[in-house]
């Protein structure tokens, strides 16, 4: 059964994977990306059962951070052109 | 008891599994960005919902078991946020969602 | 079933190479090349090394995505197309490649028990290990015992990059501030909207941060035990603090942390590392030998290693939040 979840979280992938190149807008890219990390995070955690080796749950845990600061840092680039700006209002 | 716990863990990875590929497809398959995000949320949350609550429930209680409830709730907790900030970003920068055409009279 | 999952990813990873050279668009190559990242990370997993497939997720799909994004903030968003063949670059690539490929058929096979590696040095290091350092992570052991100099050597070199990162790119103050005038232009660009919309972010980051640094503490003291140590866990404190910049800004995060005392905490680190082997010549051991440390040879080891990786993490996490500073603060002029 470890085995039926990964060939479905690996399809998930790869369709994340064709939106990501084919998507129009920026934002559905940014979109698919987000999704692929989550997905990754699922593979990491069902590949260690799968292999016995319950060690790579902190990997998955390190994923679901980096996944989170990545969409934030790409939705910052792409709405303000920079990375310092803070979102107050100035005046 | 056991085989209980064997085969309801079997049903909701299945389960996660099957809810993840159609987010999937859903992602294809969906005409605009904003119902897009839709597909998208159901594989961050029921998806990975079903299949980690399937993996605890083959981990028991023990460290594994609650690092595996602690993936669950970082990714319940920063999904919706991430998604809440692109489709906000999206608005912002003009992006139209795709609505129906309104039914013009005679 | 494992040779499935590895086809399977390095088909992937096919795939999107070839999608990163083919797309013009430069926002889209970095989205694919932290899409890449995360594929090295999960076939790193699959070959059972975790250790690298955490530094690999950790620099590769967070820190250096960012850090593509702030350059890209720099320069234009699209690549000009090439319309005409350079033939010599390709003939030189296509015999390049070939000569590489002939070198490997000299190679053992992929995994062969009977290859040199697995031989000597290897088998070695996994038998003596327990008994003399005693730390369950070999890895750990490997790299901050027996390679210790190599590892003084490799945070040497992340010194040296900050240092010229520093040198190259970074402002004076009255630079600095100039920046501070650029911020109304984006407002304006998107019709004056005030980003009070971003309070579920800002509320939500407040609770998420102090949990990042927690979580880069329990991987820097565990990677005794575990996947970790101080590479890993000086990269996730920098994204905690890169977090805080994208969702506060620039000038708050500069107050919570100066530039001043992140340089110093980057020397910090290195000169902690070296200490440590000073040391253990002043204890009367040879440089980097912790088993001078302690009046127990175990003991001395992990007192060593612990005061090593602690320096590792330390010159990490800074020159990486260093960098970020001096990119974001480049900035639109």
């Amino acid at each position: 059964m470890f085995v039926a979840a990964m060939i479905g979280v690996l399809i998930t992938m790869l369709l994340a994977l064709v939106r990501a190149v084919l998507g129009p807008t920026v934002y559905d890219r940014i979109l698919a990306v987000n999704m692929f990390g989550t997905k990754t995070v699922l593979l990491i955690a069902v590949l260690g059962f799968l292999t016995g080796r319950p060690e790579f749950l902190d990997l998955a845990l390190v994923y679901v951070l980096i996944n989170f600061i990545g969409t934030i840092a790409i939705l910052k680039f792409v709405h303000y052109g920079d990375m310092s700006h803070s979102g107050q209002e100035t005046s | 008891m056991d085989i209980l716990i064997y085969y309801t863990s079997w049903l909701l990875l299945l389960c996660g599994a099957f809810f993840c590929a159609v987010g999937g497809l859903g992602i294809l398959r969906l005409p605009d960005f904003y119902s897009r995000q839709h597909a998208a949320g159901i594989t961050d949350t029921l998806g990975a919902a079903l299949l980690l609550i399937g993996l605890i429930l083959q981990a028991g209680l023990s460290l594994v078991g609650i690092k595996l409830v602690m993936i669950l709730l970082f990714l319940l907790f920063t999904s919706p946020v991430a998604t809440h900030t692109i489709a906000q970003a999206a608005l912002q920068s003009g992006l139209k969602p795709k609505l129906a055409e309104k039914e013009r009279d005679g | 079933m494992s040779n499935f999952v590895d086809i399977a990813l390095l088909a992937f990873l096919a795939l999107v190479a070839l999608a990163v050279t083919r797309t013009l668009n430069l926002f889209a190559t970095v989205a694919l090349t932290g899409i890449y990242s995360l594929l090295m990370a999960s076939i790193f997993t699959t070959l059972d090394a975790v250790d690298v497939a955490f530094t690999e997720a950790a620099v590769g799909a967070g820190i250096s995505t960012v850090l593509f994004l702030a350059t890209m903030a720099l320069t234009t968003s699209h690549e000009k197309p090439h319309h005409h063949h350079n033939w010599a670059a390709i003939m030189a690539t296509l015999i390049t490649g070939s000569a590489l490929v002939y070198g490997t058929l000299d190679m053992p096979h992929f995994g062969d028990p009977q290859a040199p590696i697995h031989q000597h040095v290897a088998p070695h290091y996994i038998e003596i290990s327990p008994n003399e350092i005693g730390v369950p992570n070999m890895v750990t052991s490997v790299l901050a015992t027996y390679r210790g100099y190599d590892t003084l050597g490799e945070t040497a070199v992340i010194f040296t990059a900050c240092m010229a990162v520093l040198l190259l790119l970074q402002r004076d103050r009255r630079g600095g501030n100039r920046n501070v005038m650029a911020v109304p232009d984006a407002d304006q660009r998107r019709g004056g909207q005030s980003m009070q919309h971003a309070m579920i972010l800002r509320v939500f980051s407040k609770f998420f941060i102090p949990l990042i640094f927690l979580f880069g503490l329990y991987v820097q003291f565990h990677g005794d035990y575990g996947p970790g140590g101080g590479f890993q866990a000086g990269v996730i404190f920098a994204s905690g603090f890169i977090l805080y910049t994208l969702v506060f800004g620039l000038e708050k995060a500069r107050q919570v942390i100066p530039p001043r005392t992140l340089q110093a905490l980057v020397a910090f680190g290195l000169l902690l590392y070296a200490g440590t082997g000073i040391a253990t010549l002043v204890m009367g051991g040879q440089f980097l030998e912790y088993k001078a440390l302690a009046h127990e040879a175990t003991h001395g080891e992990h007192l060593g290693i612990l005061f090593i990786e602690l320096g590792v993490g330390i010159t990490v996490a800074a020159v990486m939040t260093t960098i970020f500073f001096t990119f974001a603060g480049r900035g639109r002029s």
